[in-house]
């Protein structure tokens, strides 16, 4: 490492931030450009297991609200694309990647959505873990992506919202919807403990060490745990976890190990939906390339 | 086209950047700026601005040390400490 990377290090350890137009070190721009696109391709790949709901969704009231979730994660990854592009690749590029399977998005999104149960569990449990990463990113050593991240976690605070209240509605109705969101919570709680990543040691992040993060896997699934258990309990939910209990004495959440095994299968593109939502993008993509062509030369 | 997005919260407050949105022409920048800044009454008003138009200076260099312009160029405490030592008259509070 020369002296300017060993400064720029030293600069972005102490809280420093970095704009856009600043020096900063190649192996810098490539993690961020790395996660952020991680980040970008999440929010997009995201919207397709809730789209498979809005045909079905229970009442017109529902069906708006979680339109609108859609149009707000689409317009997340919109916003989070142009912060890559600002680092040198382009948005065409992150997509074109995405639909090869060259880059990554986050495991909950390659499962299926198999009742309106889940749709009320991504929204609440879901978004709230993506939230508790998404706010320890607002001090991120990138200062433009920390910027749109306080947007990104005040709209992703009305999907936690929204996803409370189809659950509590649910919860409050009959038997037969209070199993479709246990059901749902037994089939989302492996994937969701999974979701915070494997406990590396802060020293071995390099995400860590650049501060492009500023929380460990273990502090932020601690943090989900805490704020959401109690929350499931009150309900009457069980949480499909035997081990699962708070130590009150070390103020830590013991639980069984979640499967890295399966998290790692599933995030390089094995998961029991990943090929299919892939191929739409696809599908999707080939299909609106005369949209495109047509503004742009327009625009010419 | 990339166009920087400044939005107003409320009457009478200043302006803010916002963040960016990319577009083929104006009109779209303009219909993007509001999806992304406006949808939900969280801005009275938007500045969509080209980012070519934007120019950047970010260096202030002060050749002729004009200190008289901050706060650094009037350095009270120890004056005062000597003024009071002078009157023979002890601070009642830090002024």
């Amino acid at each position: 490492m020369s002296a300017q990377e060993q400064a720029f290090l030293e600069y972005v350890q102490g809280g420093g931030q970095v704009e856009t137009s600043d020096w900063m070190p190649a192996e810098y721009r490539a993690r961020l450009i790395k996660f952020i696109e991680m980040h970008g391709n999440s929010e997009l790949m995201g919207v397709l297991p809730e789209r498979e709901w809005i045909l079905r969704a229970p009442t017109l009231q529902r069906k708006l609200a979680l339109t609108a979730k859609v149009q707000d994660e689409v317009g997340h990854a919109q916003l989070i694309y142009r912060v890559v592009e600002d680092l040198g690749k382009p948005r065409a590029a992150c997509l074109q990647d995405l639909i090869d399977g060259k880059s990554k998005f986050h495991n909950v999104f390659h499962y299926p959505t198999k009742s309106w149960g889940d749709v009320g569990v991504i929204a609440w449990l879901v978004d709230a873990a993506a939230i508790i990463s998404q706010k320890a990113l607002l001090k991120c050593s990138y200062a433009p992506y920390a910027r749109i991240m306080k947007k990104i976690c005040w709209e992703e605070s009305f999907h936690i919202l929204h996803g409370r209240d189809v659950i509590l509605t649910m919860m409050n109705g009959t038997d037969e919807q209070r199993t479709l969101v246990q059901e749902a919570l037994d089939r989302w709680w492996g994937p969701l403990m999974q979701f915070h990543g494997n406990p590396i040691a802060q020293g071995d992040d390099p995400s860590f060490s650049w501060r492009i993060k500023s929380q460990s896997n273990d502090e932020a699934r601690q943090q989900f745990l805490d704020g959401y258990v109690p929350q499931i309990w009150e309900l009457g939910l069980t949480v499909p976890d035997p081990k699962l209990r708070k130590d009150e004495e070390a103020d830590r959440w013991e639980y069984s190990e979640p499967d890295w095994a399966e998290l790692k299968h599933v995030v390089t593109g094995n998961g029991p939906r990943t090929k299919g939502r892939l191929q739409l993008r696809r599908t999707s993509r080939a299909e609106t390339d005369w949209v495109r062509r047509a503004l742009l030369a327009e625009a010419a | 086209m990339i166009f920087e997005v400044f939005r107003q919260e409320r009457k009478g407050q200043s302006f803010q950047h916002a963040g960016s949105v990319e577009a083929p022409n104006k009109d779209f920048g303009d219909w993007y700026a509001r999806e992304q800044y406006g949808r939900r009454g969280e801005s009275v008003a938007l500045w969509v601005v080209p980012r070519e138009s934007v120019h950047e200076i970010d260096e202030f260099v002060d050749e002729l040390e004009k200190n008289y312009h901050r706060v650094d160029g009037y350095p009270l405490k120890e004056k005062l400490k000597e003024a009071r030592e002078r009157a023979g008259t002890t601070a009642t509070r830090d002024r």
